[in-house]
């Protein structure tokens, strides 16, 4: 769309770029071609021969109007800045709740919950090797535990982003906690942020629970119930954080995430339900590398395709139907532990592409995370550096500053080709359960996670403080070691023996049969179940365990 | 007894625990299979029983473990399984992200060495083969 020079009738334009093309290849003779991450050609200067806004309307158009490049919003970050979106959760439900109420009496309102490891697991507590417990995360297993996340805090007030792979145990006892507590569940908002299973079959695989069929069936069950039950609620979030942290280009991580998207609308309309009902709920979630321009041009590119795709492919009419809607991720993987106080500079860097990028929710990584799991020291640079950004150097004052930008429209209409070439190949392999399933898409993430690690072992790309700019190393910025204490995690062992001692098993076992036989009737929704068993005090790893016997346990696919 | 010294290394690449991050360990492995070695790769959430029994079939001189989130504090039980199980001349290596008081604690509870975020290629395979050897010679008794 795009390789065919422009035709200047720009008097003197050629005679010009001539002579300053002979000059620059006197000072750089026989200069290497360069690339950016997804392998794009990056020429030394771009012109009006790249791009001069003749179809202005068609590519760009206004913010907030069709295709969307510029911002899905018409006043974007001047009208309303990003969601500072912090992942929290560590310890016991109480030091969470803990945590979280410095959060809010900071003035925060968007959360997160970031669960323990066993629980992505699929476990509770006293399934798994205590010495694990709530290292990564906070361990919650029941709805007393949520109870004590939320203690003293309005649940229908707050926004959740939670972390909370199918079948969606948090959501289902968050439910279970606004039932108890009177509050309707029409008031409760937030986003399954980790509703995606294809990302977690083929990059993240911690959150992968059950067998690929049962997770297609749940996924849709859930955005079916969240449809009728829960208008605050956006049941996915469609991820291509994982599958670039596990080392897909930036291009690839687009392309397979809106190859994803595809996949789940299509499994929604298979359902019957309406493209205008359940695509204004679909939401993104993106890793912002150090590729800065790189970074900016794929969201721009992201745009652009999903808004064609929603209207053209699926013939959604409503326009929130096409708002490509996104939170950004800073790059954990880009951060080192050498001189870990650089990671500042470097996480800066990133946020500033993902402001630049126009996304709608933002969370900054903590310098410290490639020492430890963040101290709140740390955490709090993370959001500093936002304030600072917004308010001291005023990013947002104008919409979209780098559109129109020779080099950063070239290079979105470059990217958006790039994705586009991913998404045909996942096309042509049956669509992106199939690519997932056949192992195709694994095998292109593990290519260029290899080819990008030789390109740092070469040093030809340079990481300072490792393959370059090495120093004596100084250790003075290594983080303290925040762990649980072992007597909490005792008590908390503790009180779930008790909490299932107290229960009534007799209607926990009922609720986990209805949930059992859900799975054997198509016209059921599992979800529904899932929360049914929450209400009735089953525990997060006995709903998991009973749908891992029906539908078969999550194995992803591994290669080398 | 025919000595196997001159056949090829022998690792073990593996996850233990709860976390699924393997872009790391998947790396690495491709990393000890180019220089020559012979790689058993296994999908991550292996428990200590299992890479244990692992390690005997297969005879390995290393054990890598791949640990980006706390896992590693299972490694200590690892070294001990495998002490109790005769294979005290395994090599045991953890690399990712570990804290530098863990560090501590893993090396007194018998890791040969931990490799942290940066550690280049040919530090990997010079040190895991090293090592191997070194496993090897206390197997075969000299």
């Amino acid at each position: 769309m795009s390789q065919r020079p422009i035709q200047l009738p720009l008097p003197g334009f050629d005679t010009a770029r001539a002579r300053w093309q002979d000059a620059y290849n006197q000072q750089m003779p026989g200069e290497k071609t360069r690339r950016n991450r997804s392998g794009i050609e990056i020429r030394p200067l771009y012109t009006p021969q790249d791009w001069r806004g003749e179809r202005y309307l068609e590519q760009l158009g206004f913010p907030g109007e069709v295709p969307m490049t510029r911002g899905i919003y018409p006043s974007m970050h001047r009208g309303r800045t990003w969601s500072q979106r912090q992942l929290i959760g560590l310890g016991t439900p109480q030091d969470y709740n803990a945590r979280l109420e410095r959060i809010l009496a900071a003035g925060g309102s968007a959360l997160s919950l970031i669960p323990c490891n066993s629980v992505y697991r699929g476990y509770d507590a006293d399934e798994v090797d205590a010495v694990l417990l709530g290292t990564c995360g906070a361990v919650v297993n029941t709805v007393e535990d949520m109870q004590a996340c939320f203690e003293g805090v309005d649940i229908g007030s707050i926004s959740t982003a939670m972390n909370d792979p199918l079948p969606f145990t948090l959501l289902a006892l968050l439910l279970a906690v606004a039932k108890q507590r009177g509050v309707p569940w029409c008031k409760v908002t937030g986003t399954s942020n980790q509703s995606d299973y294809i990302s977690h079959f083929v990059a993240n695989h911690m959150f992968f629970r059950i067998a690929l069929p049962g997770s297609r069936r749940i996924l849709v069950d859930h955005i079916d119930f969240a449809a009728r039950n829960l208008p605050g609620w956006n049941p996915l979030s469609v991820v291509g954080q994982h599958m670039q942290q596990a080392g897909a280009t930036p291009a690839e991580a687009m392309g397979l995430t809106l190859s994803t998207a595809v996949q789940y609308a299509e499994d929604c309309i298979a359902r019957g339900m309406e493209p205008d009902v359940f695509l204004p709920r679909f939401t993104f979630f993106f890793d912002i590398s150090m590729s800065f321009f790189e970074e900016i041009a794929k969201m721009r590119a992201g745009r652009r395709i999903w808004c064609r795709l929603t209207r053209e492919r699926f013939g959604a009419r409503d326009p929130r139907a096409w708002r490509f809607k996104f939170h950004g991720q800073t790059s954990g993987v880009d951060l080192t532990r050498q001189q870990p106080l650089n990671n500042i500079a470097r996480v800066t860097t990133q946020a500033m592409a993902g402001i630049f990028a126009g996304l709608q929710s933002l969370h900054t990584d903590s310098y410290d995370e490639v020492l430890s799991v963040p101290t709140e020291d740390a955490a709090r640079i993370a959001v500093s550096t936002q304030n600072i950004l917004r308010e001291e150097a005023h990013l947002t004052d104008v919409i979209d500053p780098l559109g129109g930008s020779y080099y950063v429209e070239r290079l979105t209409d470059d990217m958006e080709e790039a994705i586009i070439a991913v998404m045909q190949r996942i096309e042509e392999a049956g669509g992106m359960y199939h690519a997932a399933e056949s192992g195709l898409v694994q095998s292109m993430i593990g290519t260029s996670a290899l080819a990008f690690q030789e390109q740092v072992e070469s040093g030809e790309q340079t990481i300072v403080g490792v393959n370059a700019y090495r120093v004596e190393e100084n250790s003075d910025a290594h983080a303290p070691l925040a762990r649980p204490r072992a007597e909490a995690m005792q008590a908390q062992l503790d009180a779930l023996a008790r909490y299932k001692r107290g229960r009534s098993m007799g209607e926990v076992r009922a609720a986990l049969d209805r949930l059992a036989r859900s799975v054997a009737d198509e016209g059921d929704n599992v979800f529904e179940k899932v929360v049914d068993a929450a209400i009735a005090g089953a525990t997060h790893g006995e709903i998991v365990a009973k749908l891992r016997e029906e539908m078969g346990f999550g194995e992803p696919l591994v290669q080398v | 007894m025919i000595s196997r010294r001159a056949e090829p290394v022998r690792v073990l690449v593996t996850k233990l625990g709860l976390d699924g991050h393997d872009r790391g360990s998947r790396v690495v492995a491709a990393f000890l299979r180019d220089a020559g070695m012979e790689v058993i790769y296994t999908s991550p959430w292996q428990d200590v029983t299992a890479v244990v029994q692992l390690a005997l079939q297969e005879d390995v001189d290393v054990v890598g473990v791949s640990s980006l989130a706390t896992d590693h504090l299972l490694v200590p039980k690892l070294t001990e399984a495998l002490a109790q199980a005769g294979l005290g001349h395994i090599r045991v290596v953890v690399g990712g992200i570990v804290p530098d008081e863990d560090e501590s604690m893993l090396k007194r509870s018998g890791v040969s060495h931990v490799f942290h975020p940066g550690s280049t290629r040919e530090e990997i395979v010079a040190e895991v083969d090293a090592l191997a050897r070194a496993a090897r010679r206390e197997r075969d008794g000299d």
